[in-house]
């Protein structure tokens, strides 16, 4: 099973998750990581826009080369796009597999590349004496640093991928 | 009177902002003469806006593929040009 998707209102992460592993009887583990929107500083809101023609494809081909580097029996990867407040959850990556560890790495191979290797771009609102302002999220050191963890990708092609 | 402007214009190419340079365009969408080479994207742009696309750190998508070397863009009538800022991270 597979589950990519985009989504532009509010989902509940634990339900795709129940599905997904009572899909897969008999699976090994299951490892799930659900991001939600930090309510720190005085973040009101999260906007996150994306490239209709780029964003799912990229999607679809780190799912791609989850499946060809990991032992997976199953995948699932649902990002929002549009605005969303403290508490509301932006991502959900659940790997399926026989055994646990191909199933944390492909949750963690997933996360870092969305973090830093996929189409999105975020600002946030935050609380101000006017009211609040919005202001556009730059990209950090530490994703970089996230991503050379898999560097041994290889010859293993990244089509369209900003980095 | 002129037809109403559309993405399907057969004559244009459809610029596309994404993230901060849509604040700086002003639009998130905007249509120019096709055909449009890196040059001609260029002088379309405000300076302010076709210096942040000079820059290095953008990438420039023509019909759905992103660019290895973006002034070899070579766009025709009908095609949507993505103009890409770096992406936030975490």
């Amino acid at each position: 099973m597979r589950d990519i998707r985009l989504l532009a209102e509010p989902f509940e992460p634990y339900a795709l998750v129940d599905g997904f592993t009572q899909a897969h009887p008999g699976l090994g583990g299951a490892c799930t990581f659900v991001g939600e929107v930090r309510g720190d500083d005085g973040v009101e809101a999260l906007e996150l826009t994306h490239y209709e023609p780029l964003t799912l494809p990229g999607m679809e081909d780190l799912a791609d080369r989850a499946f060809a580097r990991f032992d997976l029996m199953g995948l699932i990867m649902v990002h929002r796009v549009g605005v969303m407040h403290p508490g509301e959850p932006i991502v959900c990556v659940c790997a399926a597999a026989r055994h646990r560890r191909s199933a944390f790495e492909a949750t963690d191979f997933c996360m870092d590349h969305l973090k830093s290797a996929a189409w999105f771009w975020k600002r946030e609102k935050r609380a101000t004496v006017n009211g609040g302002e919005w202001r556009w999220i730059e990209p950090r050191d530490e994703d970089h640093a996230d991503l050379a963890r898999w560097s041994d990708e290889g010859t293993v092609a990244r089509k369209n991928s900003p980095v | 009177m002129a037809p109403p402007e559309t993405d399907s214009d057969a004559g244009s190419v459809t610029l596309v902002f994404l993230g901060p340079l849509a604040e700086l365009a002003g639009t998130e969408r905007r249509l120019v003469c096709a055909p449009l080479d890196w040059s001609g994207l260029l002088s379309a742009l405000e300076p302010a806006l076709a210096q942040q696309v000079a820059g290095a750190r953008v990438h420039v998508a023509c019909a759905g593929r992103v660019l290895a070397d973006k002034t070899a863009l070579e766009a025709r009538a009908g095609d949507e040009v993505a103009l890409l800022p770096p992406v936030s991270g975490g």
